[in-house]
């Protein structure tokens, strides 16, 4: 065993990857609850991919079948159900742990010098994990996988000159149609997963290059033990493995009460008319996106049209989202944890998590003159949180820092 | 859940958050009744099939249900094919109609829906409420509306059980301020072969084998989930002391 370890180490850097990121990959001490998120995400993954493959195995990427070969694996293959009430509901887990990773990070500074490409890979993630949501959402062909992908597509038809040819060159026809499923199908299930693998390799391959954040925002390499070892740092393995696995089991038991008691989700993670087969002729009276898009979707509808043209809303979405890359260089704070930073930041930070809560909700309801108002109310404040940074965060009452982190 | 107390939960949460005033404008005015589900009930589960059989499956196919799963409600296949089958020839088939989507356009005005998963898309309890208020409307090409569906292409296929129920109209003043004829409730004008409390449990059956179509494998479902959970309790234990146990020296 010994020996042929030597030989696969001789040719292969086996050994040596093992050590570098895991059994000598020193990880800070005082991880909390909020740093478990991380690898749920690469669960989720392998959750995704697994039951992808099975799901790909039985469905038919055609106009005519696709809507009959998703009821045919829920009824007739053998736990079919399992396997796509297991991939339905990890398409929102995804965006779920996602979203509290990233929160984690405005908690404590985790974008932050030097971990600003860190960032930019995740957020990278992020949108290649919306792409790729939006189009496996088309796949089962119900009246919302197809309306949702209809108003979607016509977004970019919303751009000035290019924009009904983008459209049309997106949908390969002029409505959302066969050849489009097609596509969308490829997209789903090859182009995408390969650009996701690729991104969260580099993800953590820049994690621990600089070494992870934690949550009193201090940088553990500053101070060695004479081994050259961070004094507040301790193996990744076995210690976070084994505090990872905890996680692990407490996620699959709310992921499994998901799947067997409440795949529905009462109509966000499975909505009610995407049980209908699509209809081209027959427009849904409300289209609501699946729910991890619809703060989004609210900013798009409260950004009233311009010039009779609706690209200022397009324009102010993908704003929205794009908008997270700048902010490692929009945080002025001296401080990168939560727990010293001063009162504005924190008041920001809740103000952002209610806008972008509130217009996620207002995302889902029918859009009255009254929400409207609201949700554009919300997009100011959204867009204020990023735009004000460099001023609140200047300007704040923040604590020192201290030289270590602080007690478990 | 029921999808509408989970709308009635988020329109809550968003009124409590920030709405000072007024509901929304103009939602259905007919409250739905509940539908009493019970998909473990074999025998109203049986008793459902042969009725969705008998009157629906005439002119609505359920075509991504096979004949074969009938075994599942504990009917033997000698049983499914002397009593279940008219329009296919082995159970393994699924149940389709031979009427032709273009022809049932012209006389109804509209294709009826495939019904394998609607109660998936309507839920169980529109479904429960608009199979026991139709009513008789001169006004509609086949005499009949309902309150549920205004204007629905369907006519009633069970009113020989049911009977005849006519509306009784009230004036009510709409919010553009003129005064508009509304249905206020249902008489029964022309008692059916069924009393209304055996034709309310007729169409409960109805609904409960219909709503056990749109999911069969549910009741595995939750069987599995129970057992899923009490291993994922049972390993919790075990991860816990697991990372108690290794994390003893750090401080």
């Amino acid at each position: 065993m010994q020996r042929l370890l030597a030989w696969v180490d001789a040719r292969f850097p086996l050994t040596a990857t093992w050590k570098a990121h895991l059994s000598e990959y020193y990880a800070p001490k005082n991880f909390n609850f909020w740093y478990y998120f991380g690898s749920l995400a690469l669960l989720v993954l392998v959750i995704q991919i697994l039951t992808g493959i099975f799901l790909t195995m039985h469905y038919k990427p055609d106009a005519a079948s696709a809507f009959a070969s998703v009821e045919y694996i829920m009824r007739d293959v053998p736990y079919g159900w399992l396997i796509r009430y297991a991939h339905s509901t990890g398409a929102s887990a995804f965006f779920i742990v996602v979203y509290l990773h990233m929160f984690r990070a405005l908690l404590y500074g985790s974008h932050r010098k030097p971990r600003e490409l860190i960032w930019i890979l995740g957020m990278l993630i992020y949108l290649t994990l919306m792409a790729e949501a939006f189009f496996g959402y088309l796949l089962p062909w119900g009246q919302m996988s197809y309306w949702g992908a209809q108003v979607i597509v016509n977004l970019f038809a919303a751009i000035p000159v290019v924009g009904e040819d983008l459209a049309i060159w997106i949908r390969g026809d002029y409505v959302v149609s066969d050849a489009t499923l097609n596509r969308f199908f490829a997209f789903h299930v090859i182009a995408l997963p390969l650009v996701l693998l690729g991104l969260v390799a580099a993800h953590i391959i820049a994690l621990h290059e600089v070494g992870s954040n934690n949550p009193d925002g201090v940088e553990i390499k500053k101070k060695k033990d004479e081994h050259g070892r961070p004094l507040d740092g301790i193996p990744f393995h076995p210690y976070y493995t084994v505090k990872d696995i905890l996680g692990v089991v407490v996620f699959l038991i709310v992921f499994s009460a998901i799947v067997f008691f409440a795949p529905e989700m009462g109509g966000y993670f499975l909505e009610h008319n995407n049980f209908i087969p699509a209809d081209p002729l027959k427009t849904p009276e409300h289209i609501a996106p699946v729910w991890y898009f619809t703060p989004y979707y609210a900013i798009l509808r409260a950004v009233p049209p311009m010039f009779g043209s609706q690209f200022p809303g397009v324009l102010a979405m993908f704003a929205a989202v794009l908008i997270f890359f700048l902010l490692p260089w929009l945080d002025r704070s001296p401080v990168k944890s939560i727990r010293y930073r001063g009162p504005k930041y924190k008041v920001a930070l809740a103000l952002f998590v209610i806008a972008f809560i509130g217009l996620g909700i207002l995302g889902i309801l029918p859009a009255t003159p009254l929400y409207t108002w609201i949700a554009r109310v919300l997009s100011v404040i959204y867009f204020a949180f990023f735009l004000l940074m460099p001023w609140y965060t200047k300007h704040d009452r923040h604590k020192p820092e201290p030289e270590r982190v602080t007690a478990l | 859940m029921s999808r509408d107390k989970t709308r009635l939960y988020v329109l809550a949460a968003a009124l409590i958050l920030w709405l000072p005033l007024s509901a929304p404008a103009a939602a259905p005015a007919v409250k739905l009744d509940r539908a009493p589900i019970n998909i473990n009930d074999q025998e109203s589960l049986q008793r459902g099939a042969r009725i969705f059989i008998n009157y629906c499956l005439n002119c609505h196919s359920a075509s991504y249900m096979r004949y074969t799963r009938l075994t599942d409600l504990g009917l033997t296949e000698a049983q499914i094919k002397e009593n279940l089958m008219f329009a296919a020839d082995k159970p393994g088939e699924t149940m389709t109609v031979a009427m032709r989507a273009k022809d049932a356009k012209e006389w109804f005005g509209a294709a009826p829906p495939d019904l394998t998963v609607i109660t998936r898309s309507r839920g169980p309890d529109w479904v429960y409420t608009y199979l026991r208020t139709f009513y008789r409307d001169d006004t509609r090409p086949l005499g009949w509306n309902n309150l549920v569906f205004d204007k629905v292409g369907m006519p009633h296929v069970l009113h020989e059980l049911q009977g005849h129920l006519v509306p009784v109209m009230q004036e009510v003043k709409g919010e553009d301020g003129k005064m508009h004829h509304v249905v206020a409730r249902l008489e029964l004008a022309k008692p059916g072969r069924l009393t209304p409390a055996e034709y309310d449990a007729l169409v409960a059956d109805l609904v409960n084998y219909m709503t056990w179509m749109g999911e069969p494998a549910k009741a595995q479902r939750m069987r599995t989930g129970v057992a899923v959970i009490a291993f994922l309790a049972l390993f919790f234990v075990v991860a816990f002391y697991l990372k108690k146990e290794y994390w003893r020296d750090v401080h």
